[in-house]
């Protein structure tokens, strides 16, 4: 079970036994101390990462503001979180432009990092922006490789530079000077995915560095990768001085833990992250939220956006009074359950609600159908009984899994999922939006 | 000393440093503390995780205790020991026709593995088709096509955006009218937490199943050495959708070491059959236990 139970999840069992005392003894921190110890390398945070990581967290839980504080847990929970979102960066950052264009960006990484797809991804979002961005077929050593981006470029509009198979550093060369002269004021070089231990293609990059100069070095970055990312990010940022990292497949049931690793090794920041198949799938990276995913806290604030772009906003106007008022009925609840359809479906959304990351995906508690069963529960209550589901006592049960199909047990779980949700409502508004640790 | 001779040598170093540690470690010293902290740290950072990691250890201090072992050169050969049975499997052997049907998540090797497979069989004189079931990925199916070429086999495949489902079952009916040996499907990298990308592998599975009962049937999942602990829930979902057979191990001649398949022989009981060592196409080599063991434990 290990992959499925969240860093939160231990933290909040660990935290829970130092809630219920008063005061925390060296020996007790201690013991939190290997729990969090054992959950970040579950999450494939570097173990030296982790021995740095945990030394800092140890001494501040040891100084006096553990003792002065009421709640010892929470506070500890605090100094775990604050620096993991510090170690890995307090803002997001964003993709430099050079003074005189163009600016030019060139990717780099390991084989099936998602380099090609990323450069697509990229070229999109800055054409939104207003750019006029030009893609460069440089990986001449995979099969197809070009093909790929040229169909990349076409399926999102973008004009694709490739001059076959001739050596990459000519290609990347006769590009920019292409886009100086056609008004392009952005270059992205899609490079040939590479281990970094390979001398004559890690020269190649120097090469194509020197050429072209480049404004932004991106080091794309799988984001299942395991302990090997500190290796290749030391590597690559040695070799190649990459001015940012780029982290991908973000839309996965990883932790993401190399994130922090990648952070704390090169010092350089994460910029972004692809995060679905569509081109469009792409966002800045946040800090915060990737220190919350690590936690195994869920990624709260991305499912708030999306909830917004699902809902339409007399909906959503609706609910944020709902939840003001903590007058959330189970007729919210339905409605909760037609925006998550629209939202791409269950799986998406289960990862990014804090406790559910526990539950496995595609498991016959949460797939599609149980929500079928939900929703045909809700339906068979009374009017009355949605508004205040607490008079649903054993008779009330009886009838509506009679009506609806179901057993009782559902109608129980359906209540408690209910419950819960309310709750974590209710604990999100209390502390404006941050997360009930 | 340029640039690139230094890294050079800072890598050789860190190789070195492992196997001097390991050296040091097993040849000298004694059974203390250090000692196991010492062996956590390099079975950690192989990937093995820290569940799989401990039980290891548990087991290698009770075999210690039990065999009255004080030499340190005795525990690792122990060790080895240990994770050799952790890996060993017995694997079916293959029968023909053979279907092969080969998933996995994005960017891991699984055309590139396809394209090694048809060659091998090729080799050992065997008739092979290749199917170009992804048809997601932009110019997946040209990449297949010039690995069918390489390797001078026959590819059956569509145009972009068709149904991969049937692909399959236009490859199928090819490969019983021709009487085709073996029939290798390569399919769409999927994330192995997006439901409906998992009910379209399922039904490629059923297809085949369906449409060529006579066949022996292999569903291989390639993992990226690369990747960490995410592995397993990656072979715990596929395995749950297709009932996978083994694990392709890629790109093991990078720095990592995969570790994390000792997790996954411990947790889901899945093999590794093959793994990836370049780019090549001889590149595909028989999982070999004592060479992979030997990887993590003398650093070489």
């Amino acid at each position: 079970m290990g992959a499925f139970s969240g860093l939160g999840d231990k933290l909040k069992h660990v935290f829970s036994k130092l809630t219920s005392r008063g005061k925390l003894d060296e020996y007790e921190i201690k013991q939190a101390m290997r729990e969090i110890r054992i959950a970040l390398l579950e999450a494939d945070v570097n173990f030296n990462v982790v021995k740095d990581f945990i030394s800092k967290i140890s001494e501040r839980a040891k100084g006096e503001e553990i003792v002065k504080s009421v709640t010892p847990g929470q506070q500890v929970v605090k100094i775990v979180n604050d620096e993991l979102v510090e170690l890995m960066g307090s803002k997001n950052a964003k993709l430099e432009v050079a003074s005189k264009p163009p600016t030019v960006i060139m990717m780099c990484g390991l084989q099936g990092a998602g380099k090609t797809t990323m450069c697509g991804k990229l070229g999109l979002m800055l054409r939104k922006q207003g750019k006029k961005p030009l893609l460069v077929a440089c990986d001449i050593y995979r099969p197809a490789a070009i093909n790929q981006l040229m169909i990349v470029g076409k399926n999102v509009g973008l004009e694709v530079f490739e001059k076959g198979t001739q050596k990459p550093v000519k290609t990347a060369e006769q590009a920019v000077r292409y886009a100086e002269s056609n008004g392009y004021d952005t270059v992205i070089i899609d490079t040939a995915g590479r281990l970094h231990i390979n001398d004559d293609l890690m020269r190649e990059l120097e090469d194509i560095k020197k050429e072209v100069r480049p404004t932004e070095i991106l080091l794309t970055v799988d984001s299942m990768t395991g302990q090997d990312a500190v290796t290749v990010a030391t590597a690559f940022n040695e070799r190649l001085d990459i001015t940012g990292v780029i982290l991908t497949k973000l839309d996965g049931d990883t932790r993401g833990g190399a994130a922090l690793s990648i952070k704390a090794v090169t010092g350089k920041p994460i910029k972004f992250c692809g995060t679905g198949e569509k081109p469009a799938d792409i966002e800045p990276f946040h800090p915060d939220r990737m220190a919350s995913r690590i936690l195994g806290m869920g990624d709260i604030v991305s499912l708030v956006e999306k909830a917004q772009e699902a809902m339409d906003e007399e909906e959503m106007r609706r609910m944020e009074k709902r939840v003001k008022d903590a007058t959330f009925t189970l007729d919210d609840f339905l409605l909760q359950f037609e925006s998550l359809k629209k939202m791409g479906g269950i799986s998406e959304v289960m990862q990014m609600i804090p406790g559910m990351n526990r539950l496995k995906v595609g498991d016959k508690d949460i797939d599609e159908k149980r929500i079928e069963r939900f929703k045909a529960i809700i339906c068979s209550m009374t009017k009355k009984e949605r508004e205040h589901p607490e008079i649903v006592k054993s008779s009330r049960r009886k009838r509506i899994s009679a009506g609806s199909g179901t057993s009782i047990q559902d109608v129980n779980q359906l209540l408690k999922q209910f419950e819960q949700t309310r709750d974590m409502m209710r604990k999100m508004k209390n502390n404006k939006g941050r997360l009930p640790f | 000393m340029g640039l690139f001779t230094k890294i050079k040598a800072a890598l050789k170093k860190t190789k070195d440093a492992i196997s001097y540690r390991l050296n040091k470690l097993f040849t000298g010293g004694v059974l203390g503390g250090e000692f196991y902290d010492e062996l956590e740290t390099i079975l950690l950072s192989a990937d093995i995780g820290s569940e799989t990691t401990e039980s290891i250890l548990d087991e290698l201090k009770s075999a210690i205790d039990k065999k009255h072992i004080t030499r340190t050169e005795d525990v690792r050969t122990e060790l080895k020991n240990i994770m050799h049975d952790l890996l060993d499997f017995e694997l079916p052997d293959e029968e023909y026709p053979l279907v092969i049907l080969v998933a996995g998540v994005n960017g891991v090797g699984k055309t590139t593995t396809i394209g090694k497979l048809a060659h091998n069989f090729k080799r050992a004189g065997k008739s092979v088709t290749i199917v170009a079931a992804d048809t997601f990925r932009a110019a997946a199916a040209d990449q297949l096509t010039v690995w069918a070429e390489r390797s001078g086999v026959r590819i059956v495949k569509q145009s972009e955006g068709a149904d991969a489902a049937a692909v399959v079952y236009d490859a199928i009916q090819s490969a019983k009218s021709k009487g085709t040996e073996v029939t290798l499907i390569d399919t769409a990298g999927r994330l192995h937490n997006k439901v409906n990308l998992m009910e379209e592998l399922k039904k490629i599975d059923r297809i085949i199943d369906r449409e060529f009962p006579s066949a022996m049937r292999l569903n291989y999942i390639v993992l990226d050495a690369t990747t960490g602990q995410n592995a397993i829930s990656q072979v715990d979902l596929f395995n749950e959708a297709i009932d996978i057979d083994g694990i392709v191990l890629t790109k093991l001649d990078g720095t990592a070491k995969g570790g994390v398949v000792l997790a996954i022989a411990g947790e889901e009981e899945v093999p590794v059959v093959y793994v990836g060592v370049g780019e090549g196409i001889d590149d595909l080599e028989r999982f070999d236990i004592d060479d992979f063991v030997s990887a993590i434990v003398d650093g070489e």
